[in-house]
């Protein structure tokens, strides 16, 4: 070993070893339950005045069980597992069907103004004008990208907006005298499990449309389906496979003509924004993910925020609350279902995810109507280059261009003994999110592949370099490096089988490293 | 465009590769006639960070916030101190940029912070087990109608008379489509134990808020027993989670199932959202399989070391569709963090002193306040929220006062509608309240009632 004037070694020793928790930037950390204390607490409050309280007998006798930890032990807690999460600021994050770009802090900023995030949902609407207007210009930006005649904000993500989009056809075939007949929905195939879960909590019967040898809804099955008992058509578009349907305004104008709605999922939509408006597609509700398609960021599983789009056909059904204009010119809420007769009703608590509403726009904002529309096309041109450059490795389930994610089936792995699951648990050591896997449901060992707009071309081809060599290798018989994959996480694979089995769902003394 | 890192070379060098003339090209198959020729050109142009900030400036101060004037709304969202830390930990790239935790071995941060989640949710209410959250308390409250529904194979659910209007407005909407009679009796100050009487064998819940909408904290083990005798489950539902810190919680009295709203624990007002619903119930096989939502649970990696994962899915929207418990997907994750984080700052401590010191400002704002003439007060038995009878209409005096800078409270009007507790005023204080402010809201009420 070379060593410096002092007696310093210049250079580390080479060694195999991967990293491996316990050194000081890998730490091991414990549960809150077991590194915290239950007499400590890391708030200060001011002193009580030793009144008895009011509440007698109902008061609380016994302590809860909780632990506390003082404010510098809580920080280096949490930031330390913190280090423990992949995210997109490290990288990328390919996930199909989930969208997930950069998320730009000025919008973090703007949510935390005081004027936002600081105001009572039933505080006096004179008090809270700038919140309205707010959601007023949010409406007209989300209006103007879709076309349609009106929008419902309180749903709180894109399965509430669902059943938003779904419980305001039922009101406008309830309204027609229809409810009793009209039991069925059809769902293709391809379609996000929150589809036919929204559809039957809204009490209707699942009808599965398969999908044809393109990856698209089968016309001839569908038109079979059709009949005066089917209530709505649950359609992704850009659909699970990352491609448009052709077919839509045929599939649209069918669906209307045999009395039926259109529900369109909005997960996709930061594949067409710009160019296409979904009310000149027939469609008659959508929901819109603002922390897919607008950016708010996905915190690790929420909040979202589903905002609803609705035809002119279903206007009217949309849920209280919503915003309007005064005869003064001043904004009210019209928050009582007696004052809107034709409502179906009531989503949630208040009026819906402010601070996402705060962020959407501001996203809007920044990139204007031409930035949005290069969003969407520069999402396309990514996932069609990705393809581009891995397709002779790996294999597309579809022939032709995609939209903005590019779906693969696992023929490419075939007699190699590894499977998508290895191929994705094998990405997580070469520096990567793995992608969607077994979803959609159309095609074997799927692999769906979603890189975003906001990757750079560099980042595209380092990725696509790592896939192209992680197919050569399992296609060359290293079974190994997928099957004990991965092994440069801070964990290894992971039990599920026993974590289903045996739940564990707290932390209790006695069950402690079992 | 300063999202946007591709440059117009790289455009022109990845069409090559795709083998495409233009863009335009890997749109074809959008119907001609749907095709926008020429984008979304009647949305401005995009803008500048400045401009794009000076917007926002401007709407926010066309609003009064909740820290510039004495507060004292509450009715389902609080206004509490969220201490600095709790802010900065959950802005870490780290955590708000991932994803939900499907990949576990790369999001230990986040499952195990689920993890401390459940078992503070599940310790302050008592309960056996909490899920990983849901939209908010009210949508927490529909999805605890139906987990009930399916537990017991029965379609009435009771809700009492003072449960919030907006949950029981949701939870009609929510649960309606799959044949679930609800059966409410009109409010009432002091009417919620008269649940009692409506339960019968095809009772699958009661639902009963503590403290209620007005404020009033009810007693539940009688309800509790008498729901049980008939077969049917007790859901406590709870909009200030503080008030556990100070009461008898939800399962020492009975509950079978906790739906409660935890945004009074580390989030803001939002004007309403984001917040964070919880899910507690018994730890009972039957309860679990029938729970809405995710769960984060304990297990080993292949070399034995201790991890958490995302567990029981078996029960979820992406494996069961149809036949899934609910459709929920998304939940509150970002929210439940600054929850967990906030919880463990407080410790049981900090929880049950922070508790006694929002009990302690109400019952100071209740006496200055009730001590005005012809202003009586109509539920004696509060935590940190309480209501008032006023010689006039509430609603006249909350935007008098709040022409004066004081925001004194939500009417009853607002939630139930006009006409019927027009005179009724609900009014929350915490520990944000000074001693001063609540002086100057009982200064100001008594001139505006004079």
């Amino acid at each position: 070993m070379s060593m410096n004037a002092k007696g310093r070694p210049t250079k580390p020793e080479t060694s195999n070893i991967s990293p491996q928790f316990g050194s000081a930037l890998l730490q091991e950390e414990g549960l809150l339950h077991e590194v915290g204390h239950c007499d400590k607490t890391g708030v200060d409050m001011e002193k009580l005045s030793g009144r008895t309280s009011r509440l007698g007998y109902l008061e609380r006798s016994e302590a809860t069980g909780m632990v506390g930890l003082s404010e510098p032990e809580a920080l280096r807690h949490y930031v330390r597992l913190s280090g423990r999460n992949y995210a997109i600021d490290l990288g990328l994050y390919p996930l199909g069907s989930c969208t997930m770009k950069h998320n730009p802090r000025l919008n973090e900023k703007l949510a935390r103004i005081p004027g936002f995030a600081d105001i009572h949902p039933l505080q006096p609407t004179s008090t809270v004008q700038g919140a309205l207007q707010l959601m007023e210009e949010l409406s007209h930006w989300l209006l103007e990208i879709t076309g349609m005649q009106t929008v419902a904000l309180s749903p709180k993500a894109g399965a509430h907006g669902e059943m938003c989009g779904m419980l305001s056809i039922r009101e406008a075939i309830l309204a027609k005298g229809e409810l009793e007949q009209r039991r069925r929905v059809l769902v293709p195939q391809s379609a996000h499990g929150t589809n036919p879960a929204t559809a039957a909590a809204c009490g209707f019967e699942i009808d599965e449309i398969p999908a044809n040898a393109e990856g698209r809804v089968d016309w001839d099955v569908f038109c079979s389906r059709l009949g005066p008992d089917v209530a709505a058509i649950m359609l992704t578009n850009p659909n699970t496979c990352g491609l448009f349907e052709p077919d839509i305004r045929k599939i649209a104008d069918l669906i209307h003509e045999h009395g039926g709605y259109f529900y369109c999922d909005g997960a996709n939509l930061n594949a067409i924004m710009g160019k296409c408006r979904v009310n000149d597609l027939g469609v008659d509700a959508m929901h819109i993910n603002l922390h897919k398609t607008f950016s708010t960021p996905h915190g690790g599983g929420g909040p979202g925020a589903g905002p609803t789009v609705l035809s002119s056909r279903l206007a009217d059904f949309a849920p209280v609350p919503f915003v309007k204009t005064g005869k003064t010119g001043k904004l009210q809420l019209v928050e009582q279902l007696n004052d809107a007769p034709d409502s179906f009703g009531r989503m949630c608590a208040f009026h819906g995810q402010m601070g996402m509403f705060v962020r959407a726009l501001a996203y809007m904002m920044s990139h204007g109507g031409d930035g949005l529309r290069q969003v969407s096309e520069d999402a396309v041109l990514n996932a069609n280059y990705l393809l581009a450059r891995i397709k002779d490795h790996l294999s597309p389930a579809f022939s032709g261009t995609c939209m903005h994610e590019a779906l693969f089936d696992d023929e490419f792995l075939k007699g190699s003994g590894v499977t998508t699951l290895d191929f994705a648990k094998a990405l997580i050591d070469e520096g990567y999110h793995p992608m969607t896997m077994y979803f959609p449901l159309v095609v074997h060992g799927a692999l769906l592949i979603e890189p975003t707009e906001t990757e750079s071309l560099q980042s595209l081809d380092a990725f696509a370099d790592t896939l192209c060599e992680l197919a050569n290798a399992a296609k060359s018989g290293d079974q190994e490096r997928f099957t004990q994959a991965p092994v440069k996480a801070p964990l290894r694979r992971l039990d599920e089988t026993k974590a289903a089995r045996h739940p564990v769902l707290r932390f209790q003394e006695n069950l402690q490293n079992t | 465009m300063r999202y946007l890192p591709l440059l117009d070379e790289d455009r022109a060098h990845m069409l090559k590769t795709i083998g495409v003339d233009s863009v335009d090209d890997l749109f074809t198959d959008i119907p001609k006639c749907a095709r926008l020729e020429n984008g979304l050109d009647k949305l401005p142009e995009h803008a500048s960070e400045p401009c794009v900030e000076q917007h926002f400036s401007e709407l926010a101060a066309k609003n009064i916030n909740a820290g510039s004037v004495p507060f004292f709304c509450g009715a389902g969202a609080y206004r509490h101190h969220i201490p600095a830390s709790v802010d900065h930990l959950i802005q870490r790239s780290e955590f708000l940029t991932a994803y939900t935790p499907y990949q576990p071995e790369i999001a230990q941060g986040t499952l195990q912070t689920l993890f401390e989640f459940q078992t503070q949710v599940a310790q302050i209410t008592g309960m056996g087990i909490a899920n990983a959250s849901m939209y908010d308390g009210s949508t927490a409250c529909a999805e605890a109608v139906l987990m009930a529904a399916r537990i017991t194979r029965r379609s009435k659910c009771i809700l009492a008379p003072n449960l919030h209007p907006h949950y029981a407005q949701t939870t009609r909407t929510l649960t309606h489509t799959l044949g679930i009679g609800i059966e409410q009796a009109a409010t009432a100050i002091g009417a919620d134990t008269d649940v009692m009487q409506q339960i019968d064998d095809e009772t699958a819940c009661i639902v009963v808020q503590s403290p209620n909408v007005f404020g009033e904290v009810i007693d539940l083990r009688a309800l509790a027993d008498a729901a049980h005798a008939k077969g049917a489950l007790l859901i406590a539902v709870n909009t200030e989670i503080v008030s556990l810190g100070l009461l008898k919680s939800p399962g020492e009295m009975g509950a079978d199932i906790v739906a409660a709203e935890g945004q009074s624990i580390g989030n803001s007002l939002n004007f309403g959202g984001p917040y964070v619903g919880l899910l507690a119930c018994r730890d009972d096989k039957k309860f679990i399989r029938q729970a809405p939502g995710r769960f984060a649970g304990q297990t080993l990696d292949a070399a034995g070391k201790r991890g958490f994962v995302l567990t029981l899915s078996t029960r979820e929207q992406h494996i069961r569709r149809e036949k899934a418990t609910s459709n929920i997907c998304t939940n509150s994750g970002l929210c439940t963090l600054a929850f967990t984080i906030h919880m463990a700052l407080l410790g049981d401590v900090g929880f049950r002193h922070l508790a006694k010191l929002n009990h302690q400002k109400a019952c100071d704002l209740a006496d200055q306040l009730s001590a005005i003439d012809k202003v009586e007060l109509l539920t004696p038995m509060f935590f940190n929220e309480f209501t008032l009878r006023l010689p006039k209409s509430a609603h006249e005096v909350v935007e008098n006062l709040a022409k004066r800078g004081i925001l004194a409270g939500v009417p009853a009007s607002r939630l139930f509608g006009e006409g019927i507790m027009d005179d009724l005023l609900i009014v929350a204080a915490t520990e944000t309240n000074s001693d001063i402010q609540l002086s100057q809201f009982a200064t100001a009420l008594a001139e505006e009632l004079s």
